[in-house]
C-alpha cells in the first residue's frame, strides 16, 4: 500500500490532477468496504472502460 | 550477459508476452493459445514462461519489464469521464470501480506477485525479482513502437488507430532512427475504433471480436445503392463530424459506451437509420450488409484522410501502422493503392496483443537507449511472425500415442508435399501444423487448414463442416510470392495477410443477370473466378504472400501444389473452430482434427488420415466448450 500511495501521489503531481484526490480517497474507502464485505469483483464486459 | 526486455500486454483483452534480446525479437505469443480461452485477458504467465525459456533467461536477469500501458492514466480517464457525464453512468460506474479499486489500481503489485511466483516455481526457491525496472509506456506508444521498430524503415510516419488506450484513440507520430515523436492525438471519446465497434454491435456481432465479421460482410452490400448512401449520410450528419484532417468528433448523444453497458443508444440509431439493432445470431439480411458497407466506406475515407495528414506532418514516404483498426485489410488495401505513401508496413499483431512487442521495443530503444539497426537482407524484424512455440517429432509421437492415432511418417519432405498436394487437388481438407506458432491473429502456414481454391464447394465445406461458422465468411489465399501477380492486382507483398486486393480481372467470371437482387447465399455460391473459394463477393481477396526465406516448408508445399495443378496458391484458414483460439500443440491439433470433418492432418513430417483414426467419442458436447465469438 505504501508503494501505491507514493506512486499515485507522484502521478497526481506530474499530471497536476489534485482534484482527483478526494474521489480516490472515497473510492478506496468504498473499495475497502467491498473487499471486506463481498467476494470477487467480476468485471462486466465493456470495451472502453476495463 | 545479453541485454533483454520482456514486454507484457494483459488485463483488458488478448494478453500476450514478448521478449527482446540484444535488440532481436526472440519470442512472442498469446496467452489464449495456452489456456484455450479466446481473447484471454488474464496475466500471461504461460506466455512469459515460454518467452523466458526460449530466450534462456530468468526474470532476475532481465534489464527491464515493460507493460503496454499506463494504468493510472487510464484510471484518470475513467474518473474524469464519469465526472463529466454524471449523474449519467451510475450503473456503469458501480460496475467498473470495484474492479479498479480491488485489482487494477494495484496492478504493479499484481504483476510482481505473479512474476515472483513464476520465478520461484521455476527455480524451486522463494525469489523476489522486484529489482528489475518495471516500465509503463503509453498504450499508443506501445502500438507505435510495435509498428515502427520492427519495420524495415529508418524514417516513417506512424499511425495508430484503435478503440482507446489511456486517453488517445488515434495518434500520428514520426519515427526516425530510434526515436518516436508524437505529433497529433485524437482523445477519447472520439474514436474511430469505437465507431466501428458501435456498428459491429448494432449489426448483431460481438464487440471486440466481431469487427472482422462486419468487415467480411461489407462486400455483400450493394455499392452505390440508395440505402448505402442513406446510411453514409446519416452517419456523417448525425453520428460523426469528419474533419478534413481525418479526425472525427462523435456526437455522444448517439453513443452509450462512455457511461453505459452497450455501445449505442439503440432507439436513436433506429430513428436515423430506419433499422432496428440486429439480434445476435439471427438471419443477416441485405439491410445489415448495406450498413456494413456504409461504415466500411466511411472508415476508408477517415483512414485515407489521416494518411494524408500523416504524410503532410512527417514528409515521409513510408507509413507503418498498428492498433485494432490496422487489422482492417480493406482500408489497408486502399492505402497501398493510394499514392500518398510509397510503402506500408503493418505490425502482424496489430491489436492489443501486439502491445507486448511494442512495449518491449520501446523499453529497448527509448529506456535502454539502444541504437536501431536495419538489415537490408531482412524483410523486417518479425521473422515471418513465426515467434511462438514449436514441437518436436517426439511431442507428436507422444500425442499420437495418447490418442492411439495411426499415422505415417515421411522421411523426405518433398514426398509429404507431393502427397498433400494430391489430396488437396482431390478436394480433401488438410490440417497443416509445422514449426513455430504464429504471432498475431492470422494463420500464416504453420497452424493452418488448407483447401483447393479451385474447388467450387470449398468455401461452403470449410465454413459449415470444418469451422462451424457463418456461411458468408470469406477465405483467404496463401500464394507463393513469385506468383502473386498472376492472381492478384497487388503492388508489393502481403506476408501477414493484412491487405486486400482484387483478383486479376482476366480470372473473373461474369455476374449473372439480377446478381444484385439475389439473396446472400445465392450470391455467395455463384462462382466468381477460376479460384472461387478465395474470391470474395466483390472479386477481392485477403492475400498472404509466402516467402521461401521466412517459411520454406509452406512455400515448398504450395509450389508443389502449383506444379501439379498449375495453381500456385491454396486456401488458408486458421486451425480452429468458431470461438476456439488457434491450435498450439499437436494434441490441440489432433483434437480439432477429430472434432471436425477435416480429412487429413499433417503434423511436422507425420500424416494422419481420418479414415484410419479410432472413433472419437471423447467429448460429444465439445461445441459448448468454446463460446461463440
Amino acid at each position: 500500500m505504501g508503494d501505491f500511495i507514493k506512486d499515485f501521489w507522484g502521478f497526481l503531481k506530474v499530471r497536476k490532477k489534485f482534484w482527483l484526490l478526494p474521489s480516490i480517497v472515497v473510492l478506496l474507502s468504498l473499495g475497502a468496504l467491498i473487499f471486506f464485505t463481498s467476494g470477487s469483483a467480476v468485471a462486466p464486459f465493456i470495451y472502453t472502460l476495463f | 550477459m545479453p541485454k533483454a526486455i520482456l514486454g507484457i500486454s494483459a488485463f483488458y483483452h488478448d494478453s500476450a508476452a514478448a521478449i527482446i534480446v540484444d535488440g532481436e525479437i526472440i519470442a512472442a505469443t498469446h496467452e489464449e493459445r495456452f489456456t484455450r480461452t479466446k481473447h484471454d485477458a488474464n496475466f500471461p504467465i504461460k506466455s512469459i514462461e515460454y518467452c523466458l525459456k526460449e530466450a534462456g533467461i530468468r526474470i532476475s536477469d532481465l534489464d527491464a519489464i515493460a507493460f503496454y500501458d499506463k494504468p493510472y492514466l487510464k484510471f484518470e480517464r475513467l474518473l474524469e469521464t464519469y465526472h463529466s457525464f454524471a449523474p449519467k453512468g451510475l450503473i456503469s460506474f458501480l460496475s467498473a470501480i470495484p474492479v479498479w479499486i480491488k485489482e487494477k489500481i494495484f496492478m504493479k503489485k499484481m504483476i510482481w506477485d505473479d512474476l515472483n511466483n513464476l520465478e520461484s516455481s521455476l527455480l524451486g526457491e522463494s525469489i523476489k525479482a522486484n529489482k528489475v525496472p518495471l516500465l509503463f509506456p503509453e498504450h499508443h506508444l506501445s502500438h507505435g513502437a510495435s509498428a515502427f521498430y520492427p519495420s524495415p524503415f529508418k524514417d516513417a510516419a506512424i499511425m495508430t488507430i484503435d478503440g482507446v488506450g489511456e486517453w488517445a484513440t488515434t495518434t500520428i507520430c514520426h519515427g526516425q532512427g530510434k526515436d518516436i515523436k508524437i505529433l497529433k492525438e485524437l482523445p477519447f471519446p472520439h474514436s474511430i475504433g469505437l465507431l466501428y465497434s458501435a456498428f459491429t454491435y448494432y449489426c448483431g456481432f460481438k464487440v471486440n471480436s466481431g469487427e472482422y465479421k462486419l468487415m467480411g460482410l461489407a462486400p455483400y452490400g450493394i455499392d452505390g445503392s440508395e440505402q448505402v448512401e442513406k446510411f453514409k449520410k446519416a452517419t456523417l450528419e448525425h453520428l460523426i463530424d469528419l474533419k478534413p484532417d481525418g479526425s472525427i468528433v462523435l456526437n455522444m448523444k448517439y453513443f452509450n459506451f462512455a457511461t453505459g453497458l452497450t455501445m449505442c443508444v439503440d432507439h436513436l440509431w433506429e430513428k436515423i437509420f430506419g433499422l432496428p439493432k440486429r439480434p445476435e445470431e439471427s438471419e443477416i439480411d441485405q439491410n445489415y450488409m448495406n450498413m456494413a458497407l456504409a461504415i466500411q466506406q466511411v472508415t476508408n475515407e477517415i483512414v485515407l484522410r489521416l494518411c494524408k495528414t500523416a504524410q503532410k506532418l512527417t514528409g515521409s514516404k513510408n507509413i507503418v501502422m498498428a492498433g485494432g483498426v490496422a487489422l482492417n485489410c480493406v482500408a489497408n488495401g486502399l492505402i497501398v493503392r493510394d499514392d500518398t505513401f510509397e510503402n506500408l508496413w503493418i505490425q502482424p499483431a496489430a491489436g492489443d496483443a501486439g502491445g507486448a512487442v511494442g512495449a518491449a521495443y520501446a523499453g529497448w530503444h527509448l529506456y535502454l537507449d539502444q541504437e536501431r539497426t536495419i538489415n537490408p537482407d531482412e524483410a523486417d524484424k518479425m521473422r515471418g511472425s513465426y515467434l511462438g512455440p514449436e514441437y518436436s517429432d517426439l511431442d507428436v509421437v507422444r500425442a499420437a500415442r495418447k490418442f492411439q492415432a495411426p499415422n505415417k511418417k515421411h522421411d523426405n519432405f518433398q514426398n509429404l508435399c507431393d502427397e498433400v498436394s494430391d489430396l488437396l487437388a482431390q478436394g480433401e481438407v488438410v490440417g497443416w501444423f509445422q514449426g513455430r506458432a504464429e504471432w498475431g491473429p492470422r494463420a500464416l502456414g504453420n497452424r493452418t487448414i488448407l483447401g483447393d481454391p479451385r474447388h467450387p464447394e470449398m468455401q461452403k465445406k470449410l465454413n459449415l463442416k470444418i469451422k462451424y461458422r457463418e456461411g458468408f465468411r470469406p477465405f483467404a489465399p496463401s500464394v507463393i510470392e513469385e506468383k502473386c501477380q498472376e492472381y492478384f492486382d497487388l503492388k508489393g507483398d502481403s506476408p501477414y495477410m493484412l491487405l486486400i486486393a482484387p483478383v486479376q480481372e482476366n480470372r473473373w467470371k461474369p455476374k449473372p443477370e439480377g446478381y444484385d437482387d439475389m439473396e446472400l447465399y445465392e450470391k455467395l455460391y455463384h462462382h466468381r473466378s477460376d479460384v472461387p473459394a478465395i474470391t470474395h463477393i466483390d472479386y477481392s481477396a485477403r492475400i498472404q504472400t509466402v516467402s521461401k526465406k521466412t517459411n520454406p516448408r509452406y512455400h515448398q508445399l504450395i509450389d508443389t501444389f502449383g506444379n501439379k495443378t498449375g495453381y500456385g496458391l491454396v486456401v488458408n484458414t486458421s486451425f480452429n473452430v468458431r470461438g476456439e483460439p488457434p491450435v498450439l500443440t499437436p494434441e490441440d491439433a489432433y483434437r480439432c482434427f477429430m472434432r471436425t470433418e477435416m480429412d487429413y492432418l499433417v503434423v511436422n513430417d507425420r500424416i494422419f488420415s481420418k479414415k484410419d483414426q479410432p472413433v472419437w467419442e471423447k467429448d460429444s458436447d465439445w461445441r459448448e466448450e468454446f463460446k461463440l465469438d
